[in-house]
């Protein structure tokens, strides 16, 4: 399933990631979790001297629904969506949209402080930001 | 408004269609009364959500708001552009002046009802 984006671009871009992805595949060691491209929900992560920032792209979710766990070093989203109504008589002409349950793993660096983690729901998009360990910070050390 | 004004203001129009965009998945289902479609515009506020008919199209666009903290570095991105935008030709049985929309939680879901005439309807056979 890698192949398919859950947003995808213009030709050429997919083209172009197409290609990112099989060297990711064959060249270098791939993740153990695999390439998750393509399923739900997509996630960002980026990260500041002083955090670790994850935002999974999950629309049309209840929040109390969605299930966030840190343990040993990961954190693991996971919950459902139920597919789109269809009422008897109708026919469906696209569906793309995810539906089902989910659950997408990730490896969080080793200096976070899994006291201190707030999660946020709003538009559909999910935010997890998660403090570093204080003794991980950079500081500056004073010359006597 | 001077013709200056007008060519600028079809230049900057022009220009965010050219800009790079993701597709948003959607579901389209038709029903006897019309057609329901929901779009996945994750990160997508209601301000900064457009949706338009014209001439015959329907254009579903949204730009996404990531609350970033300063000085962040992305190292993975499954998301790599901030705007959606999809573009749907319409059929003429569709009443496009009634159109109905909810937006929640990045779930957008149209109602677009069939026109009076063009609802299905049992015809009688007549014999002679």
């Amino acid at each position: 399933m890698y192949y398919r984006s859950q947003y995808p671009r213009d030709l050429f871009a997919e083209l172009d990631r197409l290609q990112r992805e099989m060297q990711e595949a064959f060249d270098f060691s791939p993740s153990i979790r695999g390439l998750a491209r393509g399923s739900f929900p997509a996630i960002n992560v980026g990260g500041t001297p002083s955090s670790v920032d994850i935002y999974a792209f999950a629309p049309g979710l209840d929040p109390a629904s969605i299930d966030v766990q840190l343990e040993k070093g990961t954190l693991t989203v996971a919950g459902e969506r139920k597919a789109a109504e269809v009422p008897e008589k109708s026919t469906v002409h696209i569906n793309e949209r995810f539906g089902g349950a989910f659950r997408r793993v990730i490896t969080l660096p080793d200096d976070v402080d899994s006291e201190s983690i707030d999660a946020k729901y709003r538009d559909g998009l999910l935010h997890i930001a998660i403090q570093r360990k204080q003794e991980a910070q950079p500081r500056r050390i004073a010359i006597k | 408004m001077n013709m200056n004004e007008s060519t600028q203001v079809a230049k900057a129009a022009e220009a965010a269609r050219n800009e790079a965009a993701m597709l948003p998945p959607v579901d389209v289902i038709e029903d006897t009364g019309g057609i329901t479609l929901y779009a996945d515009l994750p990160g997508v506020p209601k301000d900064k959500l457009s949706l338009q008919v014209e001439a015959g199209t329907l254009t579903i666009e949204g730009e996404v708001a990531l609350d970033v903290p300063q000085g962040m570095e992305a190292t993975h991105a499954e998301v790599s552009l901030p705007r959606y935008r999809r573009v749907f030709t319409l059929s003429k049985e569709l009443d496009t002046q009634k159109v109905n929309a909810e937006f929640n939680q990045g779930l957008l879901k149209l109602r677009i009802p069939k026109a009076e005439h063009a609802k299905p309807r049992r015809i009688e056979v007549k014999l002679t």
